[in-house]
């Protein structure tokens, strides 16, 4: 039984919370509770292992747990609508990625929100390059023969990709708009399949993000061309840039970003953007973020207003390369 | 020996305090999850795998992979007792089990599916560490025209296996297929029979049709007036808890054909655990004495399909083991959980890993027994679950199938398609159509409509690829010759009467 001093301290402690919700979050003890972060991929997946190492550093700055709420389907794009329509308080943030906050735009055309339209840009937190791969007894040596053997055999060759509105469809889209081929692509369900399909040596070639690749490319069981970043991979030092072999046209990676819905008080912005700052600097994080091939943006490109102009870039990059595969 | 050296570092690992702990709570958690209808192992590894963040990466391995396994065990305590299917896998396992409960003989059922899949565990365990590094050569010589044609074998399959009319099978196997169509095209992301329903954009789940078509379908038959002596049946004639020696003597070739089966399906990415339930269920009744048993409780029916699951789910360790790649959903998360903690799987993994590796290998092994040892004693309480009331059981049932789909995909849309798939399953049963080859054309329908299209397009719209390579070719030989016993005439004869007898 509840006696009744119990029951009033509940009563009392249900008001508090009341309160809590119904007070508007100032800006100043922002934040006063625990942070939900949707991710719109399944816990595992790159952003959720990218999305957990920061933010398990930024609940330390913030003084308040930040908990994680993988929401997955529709290529993302269905945890994505949620967090747009989450009230904004600054407790319901979501970790976007290129695909979530460019590639959806042309790829959904009845999209429910709009990157640009119903999000405030938090902070840039994570680049994971995008390398050109290729089964291991593919004829080409090198980019350029690479290049030279795709045009030439362009009704020959297959490249696989992960499914529509993956990074993996839509940075080998930009390849093949670069080279102007059209190869068959062949859709798998995921990267995985995809990439057991290369090891088989069932399809050519693929662009997938350098977390996947390294451990086969170091085996010897596929074969990189070039990696699409201005700099190597630390982790893969003697595959070339896109730029090195002769390619420079091709820049693609996988980025992952904070944001906030629409209207978000600009200090608690502010606050968020610091603490994702603070993390990207610690060395741990650093290191966990270096080990799964992601490059760590610089001070000046992880501001907002930097986050913004990307994701405005990433739309217009993206728009006419995925139009007509839709 | 190489081999018992790796395999006693493995035991030194899978022995110690924590990781023996992490061994059990993933048993007991992965048999309450197959114990529990609608609440499959991805959601489940899916929740759990945040809280393993901060275990030691062999632990949290550990862990996941006995849930993932002991979701096996559990999966068919649901499908005998009250004809709902925990998991794809056990869909087969209902068939005749629920039939033996029905008889009263629910005990033997839950107690030979217990002792089968221990067997079959212990077999693939043994399989993994001497033969997996060759094995994961048949994951790589299965491309897209392979599996197109595996999947042709596995629809055949669905045929042989019913007990009434061909035609009527056939009927609930396009039925099947066309409700997997339902979500986005693969190769152009168009949006198919959803309905502008963005919860259908992904399709259709599976627990959400299972729990419909067997779940609510069969309460409301039984809730039907002329089921009542059905139901006192069951609660009545409740004969002996444990199998007797002519159900081991019967059921122990069966285990044995299972475990093969299994062992070599469950290697292939994709439906392996699946279609080797139903290709187990398949080769019992087409090489035994008396087919007409089947169907009507015959506990080879039990054994050979949880054997050939469990198998399966453990050999389905072989190409995360040796490739890195990971075959199937749930494999996919403990790639995650993986690189979570700073491993990157890969091809290099059990030479770079070797505690993690053989520490799971042996886990796997201590793993199963400990499920034995939990499940034998648990098949007395299930078997008296079956005395609670009708009007106690019934809600129960209906709220954890409610739970369990809703806690798929937390959306509210795929409890009301349950309940609309309810009334549908009901109608069926009432037509004599049967429901297991509906849920195999849709579990078997994306993989092999994905792998048709993609050994088209690599062909380049070509369809002899299908027949010009050997595994293919070999694989629809075998489904054209099962077909044709199928539609037998007097095969189909026979049938006929089996038919005419059974209960609708």
């Amino acid at each position: 039984m509840m006696s009744v001093r119990s029951l009033a301290g509940a009563c009392l402690s249900a008001f508090a919370a009341l309160g809590a919700f119904a007070v508007p979050a100032s800006a100043q003890n922002y934040p006063t509770r625990t942070i939900t972060m949707i991710v719109p991929f399944a816990a595992g997946g790159p952003t959720d292992v990218i999305s957990r190492i920061v933010t398990a550093h930024m609940a330390q700055t913030l003084g308040q747990s930040i908990v994680i709420e993988n929401v997955v389907g529709a290529g993302g794009t269905t945890a994505t609508t949620r967090a747009a329509r989450a009230a904004n308080d600054g407790y319901t943030l979501v970790t976007g990625h290129m695909g979530t906050h460019a590639a959806s735009v042309p790829l959904y055309p009845k999209l429910a929100y709009h990157p640009e339209k119903d999000f405030e840009p938090v902070a840039l937190l994570a680049g994971t390059p995008i390398l050109i791969l290729a089964r291991k007894d593919f004829p080409p040596k090198d980019l350029k023969e690479f290049v030279a053997y795709v045009k030439a055999n362009a009704d020959k060759v297959n490249a696989a990709h992960a499914g529509i509105g993956s990074v993996s469809h839509a940075s080998c889209e930009l390849l093949n708009s670069i080279l102007d081929v059209k190869p068959v692509g062949v859709p798998f369900n995921g990267t995985g399949p995809a990439m057991n399909a290369l090891v088989a040596g069932q399809v050519d070639y693929m662009c997938d993000q350098i977390v996947n690749a390294v451990p086969q490319i170091n085996a010897g069981t596929i074969k990189a061309y070039a990696v699409a970043t201005p700099e190597r991979n630390p982790s893969l030092p003697n595959v070339p840039t896109t730029a090195e072999a002769g390619l420079p046209a091709f820049q693609a990676q996988a980025w992952n970003a904070i944001f906030a819905p629409k209207g978000t008080s600009p200090a608690i912005i502010a606050t968020l953007n610091a603490a994702a700052n603070k993390a990207l600097d610690d060395e741990n994080v650093r290191k966990r973020l270096l080990e799964l091939g992601s490059v760590i943006p610089a001070p000046a490109n992880r501001t907002p207003e930097a986050l913004a102009t990307l994701v405005k870039n990433e739309i217009a990059k993206w728009t006419p390369v995925l139009k007509p595969a839709t | 020996m190489e081999l018992f050296a790796n395999l006693a570092h493995g035991f030194a690992v899978a022995l110690s305090p924590i990781n023996l702990l992490m061994c059990l709570i993933g048993a007991l958690v992965g048999t309450l999850v197959g114990v529990l209808p609608g609440i499959g192992t991805i959601a489940t590894v899916a929740m759990l795998l945040p809280i393993t963040f901060g275990l030691p990466p062999v632990g949290a391995l550990i862990m996941l992979a006995g849930i993932y396994y002991g979701a096996q065990y559990g999966g068919s305590t649901t499908s005998i007792l009250v004809n709902i299917p925990g998991e794809a896998t056990s869909v087969v396992t209902a068939l005749d089990g629920h039939q033996m409960a029905r008889q009263g003989r629910a005990g033997p059922a839950l107690a030979i599916a217990a002792i089968g899949s221990f067997f079959a565990g212990c077999v693939a365990t043994v399989l993994i560490a001497v033969l997996g590094a060759p094995l994961t050569k048949l994951a790589l010589a299965f491309g897209p025209a392979e599996y197109f044609s595996l999947m042709v074998l596995g629809l055949i399959f669905a045929v042989v296996l019913a007990k009434g009319s061909v035609l009527k099978a056939i009927a609930m196997i396009v039925f099947g297929l066309l409700l997997s169509m339902v979500g986005s095209d693969i190769e152009t992301g168009a949006s198919r029979m959803a309905f502008n329903i963005p919860e259908l954009a992904d399709g259709l789940g599976f627990a959400t049709v299972a729990m419909g078509v067997f779940g609510f379908a069969e309460i409301i038959r039984n809730l039907d007036a002329g089921a009542e002596m059905s139901r006192d049946l069951v609660q009545q004639k409740i004969t002996g808890l444990m199998p007797t020696r002519k159900d081991l003597t019967d059921s122990a070739p069966a285990i044995v054909r299972g475990t093969i089966l299994g062992s070599i399906l469950g290697i292939l990415p994709g439906g392996g655990a699946v279609i080797a339930s139903f290709a187990a269920y398949t080769l019992e009744k087409k090489i035994a004495k008396d087919p007409s048993r089947f169907g009507r409780g015959a506990i080879e029916g039990v054994a050979s399909p949880e054997s050939a699951n469990n198998a399966a789910a453990q050999t389905s360790f072989i190409p995360l083991l040796t490739l890195g790649i990971p075959p199937n959903a749930v494999m996919a998360l403990m790639v995650g959980a993986m690189t979570i903690h700073g491993i990157v799987p890969g091809p290099q993994v059990m030479v770079k890993q070797p505690d993690l590796v053989w520490g799971m290998i042996a886990s796997m092994w201590i793993g199963n027994l400990m499920l034995i040892i939990i499940n034998l004693p648990l098949v007395g309480i299930w078997v008296r679950l079956l005395r609670v009331p009708y009007r106690l059981m019934f809600p129960s049932i209906v709220i954890f199938c409610a739970i369990g789909i809703y806690s798929v995909n937390n959306a509210p849309v795929d409890v009301v398609l349950a309940g609309a798939f309810g009334l549908v399953g009901y109608w069926l049963i009432k037509h004599d159509f049967e429901p297991a080859p509906l849920l195999l054309g849709m579990v078997l329908g994306p993989l092999m409509e994905e792998n048709l299209r993609r050994a088209l397009l690599i062909s380049r719209g070509d369809w002899s690829v299908f027949l010009s390579r050997p595994l293919s070719a070999v694989l629809l030989a075998i489904a054209a010759g099962l077909l044709v016993l199928a539609v037998l005439p007097t095969l189909r004869a026979k049938r006929d009467e089996v038919f005419v007898e059974s209960e609708g």
